[in-house]
């Protein structure tokens, strides 16, 4: 069942459309992707899902009612400028957040001791956020973005300004809190998180939706023609009138050699062809990353 | 509520935790009590700074010893001495000055000289002067031959001082001071533009660094917009009345130990030596000194001067002051909070700043006309008109306001700052999302206007 659901959402600026009939639906405890280029109309979407912003026209449901103010409580954003008081210090700052959301100070104060343990900022408690940089005030505003335990999370760009640890770190407690039963709607450009985390995503363009379902299904869709073939130990095959070797690398002792069908070969021709090579230890469609579904259906759609 | 009331806690706690605050909190009234001391107590200390004049005439002794010695200085009197001599070396002989006198005083008023080596302070000339008059004056009487004349001028000695008293409907009289109230006005006038002005535009800031940051982002999605402005509004005015209430008490205190130690226990002949230009007449002087514990007139001035402004109707002063403060600051600040929010930056605020400020100079301008010319109808206006009244009410009520007027502008006041509030919170809500988005008067007209 969806948790969140937006229906034919029309946002408009002016002369600006920025957005256009999108709808998304949320399945819960699940992580949603919102993709597409820069001033596609993600952050838009965002803030009408937080309502920030109200839309022209459509709705909005969480947990099968309609989006009521005081559904807040159970929201938790961070967006993707992020937002800290300069002067004032990192702990004062996270507990003064906290009681916005609606958090006795007691209670606030036992959940942010857990979380700064956690993400290993403890040291941080008593600095002024101007003295961090810009990843360690991203690490405090996560934790005021989760504080409050809300049912859904909506992180813009989460990853921006991270060094690969962080990222790591953040990505894990993503997980970490979809677990717990969150569910998690972030956007962002960076395809290789899409892939780990996302179960499905929505792609804008120009404030349409232009691709959407689960990332599985769109990667397999995107397949297109082109197999991974593993064999064991060390085997070499060439293009024929059947396939083109695209690349071949070794894994563990394994052959991994991808290969794109001609024309009108199936995979059956094919995996028929390598069979005498070797010992294949498996046969896959080659998925294509994220980034090169992104790229191609940008694209084409421009 | 629960989350305005932490918004507000936020906003006054950062505030008044800020050196800066705390600075000006105790500073200011010290330096008030500071202007007050200091004249008295610069007079305290001329002590040291004692002048001996040689005083000479011309082949006759007509002024001899009419000049009277001072606290600060001695006259003494040379005969047979040539001023051109003297010149030379008055200063090695420890003379300060010479007071050349020549015997043509009595009708040429000119002809008289003080050579110094520096410029003499005033307190010292108009000694001499009025010294050197009086005994003219007594000379030319005499040269009537009148009987008696001694007699006759000691009688008829006489010294002016109006007494200005307030009657009210009931016919209670009060001592007042036109100073007084003067003052009073003054500082009222201009406390509540200060107050006004610079707690409304520490709300501006506050918006636009809440902006530019993009705090607002986050917490608009916890809060209602309204109510983060107001109660950024709301703490603000707490830091500015808090403010205001230290000043009070200090003030007062300040005020209680002048009283107690300057008013007290001063030597009071030491007064009155310290203020020759005023003294009585010479034979006045002598009754003076053979009742040493009759209070000198600048003593007994300085001292009624202190009782009209505690008979000030203080209450009515403090409960106008907190209301104009409250309404005023709330009605401008609210149009503070919309134009920060319609900015991107500090710098873009010029623009609208300007309509916003012109109100209020006005408003200051005529609080200054107010205390020349208390009844003036421009006076009266500004004093009812919303924008204006804040500042100019204060500067009336020191002279004297009917009950009635004070109800009127306070009841004009409640109901523009409402429309203001509720105007600036739209335009607030709109402008607080728009970025890089060039800001004009016809936009924030079209953002007042959106629905909803």
């Amino acid at each position: 069942m969806a948790l969140f659901e937006a229906r034919n959402v029309t946002k408009q600026y002016g002369s600006q459309l920025a957005l256009d009939n999108v709808s998304i639906s949320v399945p819960e405890q699940s992580i949603y992707g919102l993709l597409g280029p820069n001033g596609a109309g993600k952050t838009t979407l965002i803030r009408i899902i937080n309502q920030i912003t109200g839309p022209d026209s459509g709705e909005l449901f969480l947990n099968g009612k309609k989006l009521m103010p005081d559904d807040v409580q159970f929201i938790g954003y961070l967006p993707e400028e992020r937002g800290l008081y300069k002067k004032m210090k990192v702990g004062e700052q996270a507990l003064y957040f906290a009681q916005l959301k609606g958090l006795s100070k007691a209670e606030a104060m036992r959940r942010l001791k857990y979380w700064f343990k956690k993400l290993d900022i403890v040291d941080w408690w008593g600095k002024r956020v101007e003295e961090l940089s810009k990843g360690m005030a991203q690490k405090v505003q996560f934790v005021t973005t989760v504080l409050h335990e809300p049912k859904l999370l909506i992180f813009d760009e989460p990853f921006t300004g991270f060094d690969p640890v962080n990222t790591n770190t953040v990505k894990k407690e993503i997980l970490f809190l979809r677990e717990r039963g969150a569910t998690v709607i972030f956007s962002t450009h960076n395809m290789e998180s899409v892939e780990e985390l996302c179960d499905n995503i929505t792609l804008i363009n120009k404030a349409k939706t232009i691709l959407e379902g689960r990332v599985d299904e769109i990667r397999r869709q995107w397949a297109g023609n082109e197999f991974e073939v593993a064999f064991e130990g060390d085997v070499q095959i060439g293009s024929n009138g059947l396939y083109n070797v695209m690349g071949q690398k070794k894994d563990n002792g394994k052959s991994i050699i991808r290969v794109k069908a001609v024309t009108d070969a199936s995979p059956n021709d094919i995996l028929q062809h390598v069979l005498p090579s070797g010992n294949i230890v498996s046969f896959n469609p080659a998925l294509p990353s994220m980034n090169e579904i992104f790229i191609r259906v940008v694209e084409a759609k421009n | 509520m629960n989350k305005i009331s932490v918004i507000i806690k936020r906003e006054y706690i950062t505030r008044v935790r800020k050196k800066s605050f705390i600075i000006m909190t105790i500073l200011a009234p010290l330096l008030m009590a500071a202007i007050i001391i200091l004249p008295t107590a610069l007079m305290m200390n001329q002590k040291g700074d004692f002048k001996k004049i040689a005083v000479i005439e011309d082949n006759s002794d007509l002024f001899r010893g009419i000049i009277k010695n001072t606290k600060d200085a001695e006259f003494v009197y040379l005969e047979n001495t040539k001023v051109d001599d003297l010149k030379k070396t008055f200063e090695k002989a420890g003379y300060y000055g010479i007071l050349y006198i020549s015997p043509d005083l009595v009708n040429i008023p000119d002809a008289v000289q003080l050579i110094s080596k520096k410029q003499p302070p005033i307190g010292l000339l108009e000694h001499i002067e009025s010294s050197l008059e009086k005994e003219i004056e007594r000379q030319k009487l005499q040269a009537y031959n009148i009987q008696n004349l001694d007699e006759i001028m000691k009688n008829i000695n006489t010294n002016v001082n109006v007494q200005t008293k307030k009657i009210d409907e009931t016919g209670a009289v009060t001592g007042t001071s036109t100073g007084i109230a003067m003052a009073l006005a003054y500082i009222l006038g201009f406390l509540m533009y200060m107050l006004v002005f610079i707690f409304g535009s520490q709300v501006m800031r506050g918006v636009i660094e809440e902006k530019t940051s993009r705090v607002v982002e986050v917490i608009i999605s916890s809060v209602k917009p309204v109510q983060l402005m107001m109660g950024k509004i709301v703490g603000i005015a707490l830091v500015g009345l808090t403010q205001f209430l230290i000043w009070i008490i200090l003030t007062m205190g300040t005020v209680t130990v002048l009283k107690t130690t300057i008013l007290k226990k001063t030597d009071i002949t030491e007064i009155s030596q310290n203020m020759p230009q005023n003294l009585m007449s010479a034979g006045q002087q002598t009754s003076a000194t053979a009742q040493p514990s009759s209070i000198s007139p600048e003593l007994a001035e300085f001292s009624k001067m202190f009782d009209n402004a505690m008979s000030q109707p203080w209450g009515l002063i403090i409960i106008c002051f907190v209301f104009y403060f409250i309404t005023g600051y709330l009605l401008y600040a609210s149009v503070f909070a919309a134009i920060g929010s319609a900015v991107d930056n500090e710098t873009e605020t010029q623009q609208f700043m300007l309509p916003v400020t012109i109100p209020i100079i006005v408003a200051l301008m005529v609080a200054m006309g107010t205390m020349q010319n208390p009844e003036s109808s421009l006076s009266f206006w500004c004093s009812l008109i919303p924008l204006t009244s804040p500042i100019v009410m204060m500067a009336r009520i020191p002279f004297g306001v009917p009950y009635w007027q004070i109800a009127v502008s306070m009841i004009l006041m409640i109901v523009t700052f409402l429309v203001f509030v509720w105007g600036a919170a739209k335009v607030y809500r709109t402008g607080i999302l728009m970025y890089g988005k060039k800001s004009s008067w016809k936009e924030i007209w079209k953002w007042l206007r959106y629905a909803g």
